[in-house]
């Protein structure tokens, strides 16, 4: 025991000494501090009571998107005086599993993802019997009002789609590929669907697997090898788009690469011209105004959207807008 | 003259290096490799380019580096459940180190490998200890880690992946070790092939040509026996488990240095392949046999089976089930012609 706890002790002083004799002059957290934002850290505006609310989405663990989306509520939260609880399974019977608590913790609001309707229909139901206010973000559009949510916040992914055909066209694009790294996603067939819809050119799928992502490059660069007419990539994620570049240079390819979603190294790579643009449904608005709207549900009643979603997107993000953004994706607001 | 006096040695010799062919592990697997390569070739026009067989070498490299050590766990007679996501964990050790630290990246480099090779220490270790069998200890090290993974970087960077690196001191030479390319024409070739063909050659010395890989077979064998005859059988497993953890610090540095910043939800279901790739090239799933050649070539396999149906074009919607479809064919075209050969023996 004694011998290893020497080396243990060894090792750390090894790093230690390694990191005071090895310190780097650029980037790094010192930067960062350097950099020195004030970081958004919200006061309540309001004397309302402190109400608590609820959101239990469809996430997987550790995702950008919904990361983003998380700091939303959280500032709004901290505006509106309330009591911010998350929590989320990508599983439909998990999630509603999880609603169920959040009901019997007699939380004042809800807000809820429908990407598995089936699952979730029961148990919204049961919370509005027990008098909890309903909002549904980002997925369920479609089912949200016959569920009896207040309203939806997110973007239609069918729109956002067609949005990415436009742009293409207007970008001149003859042959178009649409990686999607989540097989079965109902979601992401959407966004390809509604690209294939307005893009006068022709558009094809291609899966990969998203938790390996030397298997995203090597398939999309395969792809590219397969077919050398393909002169432009979308991408349905930010962190893919990075991997699609890569795959694209190897390939020695002319595509342009675009993708959904947006973070700090998406708008870095608009400013260089490396991506052609990024379709962004602005995760943080769908959180900020999800708790926003319920809080003015409980103290005005008020209910926006008219029985129509709330449309958070499709912002198209092309090399003009992309660095004015890119210190909100830093600080991963955007 | 001395050519036509070894002419008749020669035939003598022969049948004995067919035996020996026979004999070899991998002999199914090669088999299995040539139909797939040929099917392919057929099937996909492109599939034969130089600069698409490169793309294919990258795809079974990443995965064959892994393959190395857990093919030898497998000879070794346990698993590593873990392996996956501890590729995941060292790519974040290293950029997060650099990063807060403000250090050269290469300082994330070595402190990466430290905790890297500790956590297969403590797989090892606690196996040993335990008795308990490895799925448990390294699916319960899988979940800490998948956990941990999520939350230091949550709580560290404040967001679920790491800061980009890629501004940082070391960052130019430490990628061109780990994600450098080597261009010749329109082909490819990505450093992660010299990593895993070192990993393979010293992997295959030690199994053939040393004491420990004799340890490797006796303790995959039957480790009561080897205990027996004085095989150091703690030793072995946790060396083996350092092993996978090596490899994993040098794909998860692989990683790191293609993009610059690390995911933290990556590398879930990835230690699957990499026993699917041990499991294919020849080892047996009770232990005691295999090589790593074998693993090498099931890594190759899965690589042409996988970006092969990219290149046929096939409807993607059918991805999956054709990967697992040919798979399953190399895996059995391998089985039947290994029971061939143990049969003609």
């Amino acid at each position: 025991m004694a011998r290893v706890r020497s080396w243990v002790s060894g090792a750390m002083a090894a790093a230690v000494g390694l990191s005071l004799a090895g310190c780097s002059s650029t980037g790094g957290k010192r930067a960062e501090d350097r950099a020195a934002r004030a970081a958004a850290v919200g006061k309540a505006a309001v004397n309302t009571p402190k109400w608590k609310f609820a959101m239990v989405t469809h996430s997987g663990d550790g995702d950008t998107f919904w990361d983003i989306v998380q700091k939303g509520s959280q500032q709004a939260a901290a505006k509106d005086n309330i009591t911010f609880l998350y929590s989320h399974s990508e599983e439909g019977q998990q999630q509603a599993q999880l609603v169920q608590t959040a009901i019997d913790q007699k939380v004042d609001g809800l807000i809820v993802t429908l990407a598995k309707p089936d699952s979730m229909k029961a148990v919204v139901a049961k919370a509005e019997k027990a008098g909890i206010p309903v909002i549904t973000v980002n997925s369920g559009s479609e089912v949200s009002k016959k569920f009896g949510a207040l309203t939806h916040i997110g973007q239609d992914e069918t729109i956002a789609g067609e949005a990415v055909g436009n742009e293409l066209n207007k970008r001149g694009r003859k042959r178009a590929l649409c990686v999607l790294h989540e097989q079965g996603n109902v979601g992401h067939e959407q966004r390809c669907a509604g690209a294939r819809k307005t893009f006068h050119g022709k558009l094809q799928n291609i899966y990969v697997d998203g938790t390996n992502m030397p298997d995203v490059q090597s398939s999309i660069e395969a792809k590219l090898q397969a077919d050398q007419s393909i002169d432009s990539v979308v991408t349905l994620g930010a962190p893919f788009a990075d991997a699609a570049v890569q795959a694209k240079d190897t390939a020695g390819s002319k595509a342009e690469i675009d993708t959904f979603d947006l973070n700090a190294k998406v708008a870095d790579a608009l400013q260089k011209g490396t991506l052609g643009f990024a379709v962004d449904q602005q995760p943080y608005l769908q959180g900020y105004e999800a708790v926003d709207l319920l809080w003015l549900y409980k103290y005005n009643r008020n209910v926006l959207g008219g029985g129509l979603p709330v449309l958070t997107g499709p912002q198209v993000i092309t090399k003009q807008d992309a660095s004015a953004l890119a210190d909100y994706t830093k600080r991963g607001t955007r | 003259m001395s050519a036509t006096l070894e002419a008749p040695d020669e035939r003598l010799l022969r049948p004995s290096l067919l035996r020996r062919l026979l004999g070899r592990p991998e002999l199914g697997s090669v088999v299995g490799a040539v139909a797939v390569f040929v099917f392919f070739s057929v099937v996909a026009e492109s599939f034969l380019r130089p600069s698409s067989l490169s793309t294919v070498l990258y795809a079974a490299s990443t995965l064959g580096i892994m393959a190395v050590p857990v093919a030898l766990l497998m000879i070794g007679g346990e698993f590593d459940l873990s392996a996956g996501v501890m590729v995941t964990s060292s790519a974040l050790v290293s950029s997060m180190f650099s990063y807060q630290m403000t250090a050269n990246v290469w300082v994330g480099v070595v402190v990466s490998l430290l905790v890297t090779l500790a956590l297969g220490v403590f797989n090892g270790f606690m196996l040993t200890r335990t008795k308990l069998p490895s799925f448990i200890i390294t699916l319960g090290t899988f979940l800490m880690l998948t956990g941990l993974n999520l939350g230091f970087t949550k709580l560290i960077s404040g967001t679920v992946s790491t800061k980009s690196i890629g501004d940082m001191e070391g960052f130019p030479s430490a990628r061109k070790v780990f994600a450098s390319q080597l261009t010749i024409g329109d082909v490819n070739l990505k450093v992660t092939l010299l990593w895993w063909a070192a990993l393979i050659a010293v992997a295959t010395w030690v199994l053939l040509r040393t004491r420990a890989g004799n340890w490797i077979f006796a303790v995959g064998g039957n480790d009561d026996a080897a205990r027996a005859v004085g095989v150091p059988v703690v030793k072995t497993r946790i060396g083996l488990y350092m092993g996978v953890a090596f490899a994993a610090w040098i794909s998860g540095q692989h990683l790191l240095f293609s993009y610059d910043a690390v995911q933290s939800g990556e590398g879930v279901g990835n230690e699957l392949t990499y026993i699917i790739a041990a499991v294919i090239g020849g080892c047996l799933i009770t232990g005691g046999y295999g090589s790593a050649i074998g693993s090498a070539i099931g890594a190759f396999i899965f690589g042409m089976t996988n970006k092969g149906i990219v290149y046929a074009e096939w409807n993607p919607d059918w991805f999956k089930f054709f990967l697992g479809a040919m798979l399953l064919l190399a895996a059995l075209l391998n089985a039947w012609v290994r029971k061939r050969a143990e049969a003609s023996r």
